[in-house]
């Protein structure tokens, strides 16, 4: 039988808010424990949530770009549950009256562009971080995360395959990132997901039992746990057994998902209206002012660098995936570099060489501008391609301009036809063999006398001269 | 009169002409703490260390005559409001040795006036009760009669104001906290509008219940008071972005033509006869004084209790959820964490914290939240919706505060819903969020102070003060003093 798997994805956005949701408390990564806490965030008796109004606007931002409905009304609500990270023994989140509603992303599969619905956003707090002590006696608590604002996005189960989920969780990235309101960093934990997974036999209509999977802390562990789930879940049913309803754990070492609780076992939360928090009413000014202020989206930027440079789509998807790759590219291009070498020279060596040291593009030791000033020496004819890429790195590596570099190590090209061609009478002279050969019609054999040529001329000569001189010599 | 039986206005005023200083009222205050405490057993903590300093600090700060309404005042605090580096215990063994490392909006705005505080007083286990026999240290007895309970949750500053342990008190009132207390006690007691006055620091019971407000030995002291511990805060957004008036000014204002509201819902069978004759002949006198008395209904009154405690107590089980064991107070070492939970928990709380805990839980519980917590929240919808159609046809509503006078003790402890219904007449005010105030009308024949209740619109405590300070300086009822 074949099977259709049903996904929908859970994620957990950190913002990227100077301070806490709910205090004046700073966000931080990586400071010593429990440095940024106060009476509110450590809830202590009869402190009042206050909220962030950036919070409330970075949600907003998130949902006017995923084409959400703003709710007219919005409140937070208690969950309520014990755990020593959670100081006040619930957390406030939004459960009845979400802050965003009934949007959408678009996610390219295969050539396919495809719709996913995004069911809701809300606003929460996130809660603090316990550390067990190696011998096992003692944990401890460091509650300088509890309280840092969150935004869960839900998607509906429109996704069908591990491929689909990651392309969405690549796509909701993109957005987050462009606009500003979360890093995005998986491995840091600044951005979690969760995936609700069943399976159903191929054109059956409704809906099979679902298993919510926990812990997808890497991007790459996407598609790899939602992999494995669907999986595990076709073996049950072709065992004969039942898909049941419980939470599982991904474990990356094992590459397994494991059973963590069951449904009987799940949580009562008893949510109910936080009545510390009045109902949020978002003025509709404020809000279409925060839709006005939108920058340009990844899908917008991907079908205008397509239509205004020429770009093939890939290429263009590539680079409008981030919006520091975007803008160095359309800053290459307008200090003169012609678009698609910019993009070859990015996608290829640009991204190889950061790459190699785990560098962003905000990183990137050279500028768009010399990038489009190397590209303009190629095009002058002084330097030749191969050795841009030679120049290219050391641009890289020393932040120097291509001409500086150039100079200095005398790597213009020769394109005086008159130098070029003593090198050629040169060599010609010394190999009278191979030139019959040649002349007998081992026609390969150019290659030997262009490269002894470089050789001769340490790689300056610019190889259409030499090309064209060589043949006419050899013919004669 | 002793300095400690006098009220804050007529400390100020004295004060203010340099006739005594803030060191003469507060010694005062605690020669009178040092004769009648052990019977009172008012406070939680007292605090004599920090009130000599502070009264020698606002005695340093009134040389000029620009001196705050409560500079110099000895003001007693109920146990349920952070005071920074003063234990505040809620009178609860969890909270036992609490010491708070910040200070509530009120106490803030009170120590900016340099006023003085005598301690910290007692009140039922987290504010839940109306006896103060749910107190974890201690039951506090009423000056008029020590066999008796001073009402609660906030009896201690009830007892302490009445005693003359302290020139005034705040209290916090989610179900009528101040307003039973204060009747019982025969001192005024004001619970404002929800919102007035900013939550921050107090230590939350019901948080859409809860309001902080005064307890004095006048009118003119609740209004005083007010003054200062009213506005918006930013710390709370609960707290209302609506002007704070000088609600002293509307004192001594005539109340010819006002309209008293009397709703028929509230005149019980089962209430004391003594209770009933007082209220009848305050409203009497209110209309010698100009006022119309109207009878109005407020149809929902009957489902005000059972409302009550399912909102009170599903907050309150969230709201106690923080007291774990984990970051301060009160712990029990488990053998695992679980079991330290609950052995922390089961030693730390007393009996009806535990039962509210238990209710509240079961009425947020999946597949009960509709009847019960949800409906209780239409519930409340309606019993504002009567006040709010009562106030298109009167000004105010008068009422009894309780319906029996101080009781004794133990009398009600093992039956909490004899208990619950000592607040019948006070619980829709907190429902409807509406100011209210208690104020002494009479005397049962065992010398035993009754409350008058009278009702306001919301943010109108102004039309409340009015009155009641039209009543009172028309009758002699807020000059007696128990005989300790």
């Amino acid at each position: 039988m074949r099977y259709e798997a049903v996904i929908g994805l859970e994620v957990h956005a950190q913002m990227l808010t100077e301070t806490k949701i709910f205090c004046g408390c700073a966000t931080k990564f990586g400071a010593g424990p429990n440095t940024q806490t106060c009476p509110v965030c450590i809830g202590m008796p009869g402190v009042l949530p206050v909220l962030n109004r950036r919070a409330l606007e970075f949600a907003i931002r998130t949902g006017l770009a995923t084409s959400c409905t703003i709710a007219q009304y919005s409140r937070f609500a208690r969950k309520n549950y014990f755990y020593p990270d959670l100081p006040k023994g619930y957390q406030t989140s939004q459960f009845e009256h979400p802050i965003c509603e009934h949007g959408f992303l678009e996610i390219d599969v295969d050539g396919e562009t495809k719709k996913i619905g995004i069911t809701r956003i809300h606003m929460e707090e996130d809660a603090g971080k316990n550390i067990h002590e190696d011998s096992g006696s003692y944990s401890y608590v460091d509650l300088n995360r509890a309280g840092v604002p969150l935004m869960e996005i839900v998607s509906e189960p429109d996704l069908r395959t591990p491929k689909e989920a990651a392309a969405y969780m690549r796509k909701l990235r993109a957005i987050l990132r462009y606009l500003g309101v979360c890093d995005g960093n998986m491995d840091q934990g600044s951005l979690r997901c969760d995936a609700n997974v069943s399976v159903r036999p191929a054109g059956q209509k409704e809906l099979a039992t679902r298993a919510e999977i926990k812990n997808i802390n890497s991007f790459r562990f996407v598609e790899k746990a939602i992999e494995y789930e669907i999986r595990r879940q076709i073996k049950v049913v072709e065992d004969g057994g039942k898909v049941v309803q419980e939470t599982r754990l991904w474990d990356s070492a094992k590459g397994i998902t494991e059973s963590m609780r069951s449904k009987e076992e799940a949580h009562d939360y008893r949510y109910f209206p936080e009545p510390d928090l009045v109902p949020i009413v978002p003025d509709r000014n404020w809000v279409e002012g925060i839709r006005a202020s939108l920058p340009e989206l990844p899908d917008a930027k991907k079908k205008r660098f397509v239509a205004e440079y020429g770009l093939p789509e890939q290429d263009a998807s590539l680079l409008t995936e981030e919006q520091a790759v975007a803008d160095w590219f359309e800053k290459a291009v307008s200090s003169g570099g012609q678009a698609k070498a910019v993009a070859n020279w990015m996608m290829g060596d640009l991204t190889r060489l950061l790459n190699d040291e785990g560098r962003s593009i905000g990183e990137c030791p050279l500028s768009p501008k010399q990038m489009a000033g190397m590209l303009s020496l190629i095009d002058q004819g002084t330097i030749s391609g191969k050795i841009a890429k030679t120049v290219f790195e050391d641009m890289y590596r020393t932040g120097k301009d291509a001409a500086v570099i150039v100079k200095e190590k005398g790597l213009v090209q020769i394109s005086d036809v008159s130098e070029i061609e003593k090198a050629v009478d040169e060599l010609l002279a010394r190999s009278q063999k191979e030139i019959e050969r040649y002349r007998a019609g081992d026609e390969k054999l150019l290659g030997f006398f262009v490269g002894q040529v470089m050789k001769a001329t340490r790689g300056k000569a610019n190889p259409q001269t030499l090309n064209e001189l060589l043949k006419k010599k050899l013919s004669s | 009169m002793e300095l400690f039986n006098l009220g804050i206005h007529e400390i100020r005023a004295m004060l203010d002409r340099k006739e005594i200083t803030s060191k003469d009222v507060t010694d005062s205050v605690f020669g009178r703490i040092d004769a009648v405490e052990e019977r009172i057993r008012a406070y939680v903590t007292v605090t004599k260390d920090e009130a000599v300093r502070m009264a020698a600090a606002a005695d340093g700060a009134t040389g000029s005559d620009t001196a705050a309404p409560l500079s110099g005042i000895p003001v007693a605090i109920k146990d349920n409001m952070c005071t920074k580096g003063i234990l505040t215990t809620c009178s609860s063994r969890i909270l036992g040795n609490f010491v708070p490392p910040y200070e509530s909006t009120v106490t803030s705005k009170l120590t900016d006036q340099h006023y003085v505080l005598t301690g910290k007083t007692n009140l039922d286990e987290f504010a839940m009760g109306s006896s103060t026999e749910n107190s974890a240290f201690q039951t506090t007895r009423n000056p008029w009669d020590t066999e008796r309970i001073p009402g609660g949750s906030s009896g201690g500053s009830a007892a302490a104001v009445a005693a003359g342990e302290c020139i005034a008190a705040l209290g916090s009132d989610t179900g009528g906290s101040i307003r039973q207390p204060a009747a019982l006690c025969g001192v005024v007691g004001l619970k404002p509008t929800y919102g007035r006055v900013s939550r921050y620091g107090l230590v939350a019971f019901a948080s859409s219940l809860d309001q902080i407000g005064p307890i004095t030995k006048n009118v003119r002291d609740a209004a005083m008071l007010l003054n200062v511990i009213s506005g918006n805060d930013p710390k709370d957004s609960t707290s209302a972005p609506v002007a704070v008036p000088d609600f002293t000014a509307v004192l001594g204002q005539d109340i010819r033509g006002m309209k008293i509201g009397i709703p028929k819902e509230y005149f019980i069978e089962g209430m004391d006869a003594e209770v009933d004759a007082s209220v009848r002949e305050a409203i009497r006198k209110l209309e010698s004084l100009g006022a119309t008395a109207h009878e109005v209904s407020l149809p929902h009154s009957g489902y005000a209790v059972a409302t009550y405690y399912v909102l009170a107590t599903s907050e309150a089980s969230s709201n106690l959820a923080r007291y774990d064991g984990v970051k301060y107070g009160f712990r029990v070492e488990g053998k695992d964490l679980l079991d330290m939970y609950m052995q922390t928990r089961s030693q730390g709380f007393g009996p009806e914290v535990k039962r509210r805990i238990m209710l509240g839980t079961y009425a947020l519980s999946s597949g009960y939240y509709d009847a019960y917590y949800k409906k209780a929240q239409q519930v409340r919808t309606l019993i504002k919706n009567d006040f709010e159609a009562a106030f298109k046809e009167v000004d105010l509503i008068v009422t009894p505060t309780t319906p029996t006078p101080a009781f004794k003790m133990g009398e009600k402890t093992d039956d909490p819903l004899q208990m619950y219904l000592a607040d019948i007449f006070t619980i829709s005010v907190n429902l409807a969020g509406v100011p209210g105030i208690s104020i002494p009308c009479g005397f049962t024949s065992q010398n035993l102070p009754v409350g008058l209740q009278i009702i306001g619109r919301h943010f109108d405590e102004e039309t409340v003060l009015k009155a009641s300070y039209a009543y009172e300086q028309s009758t002699e009822w807020h000059m007696r003093r128990p005989a300790l």
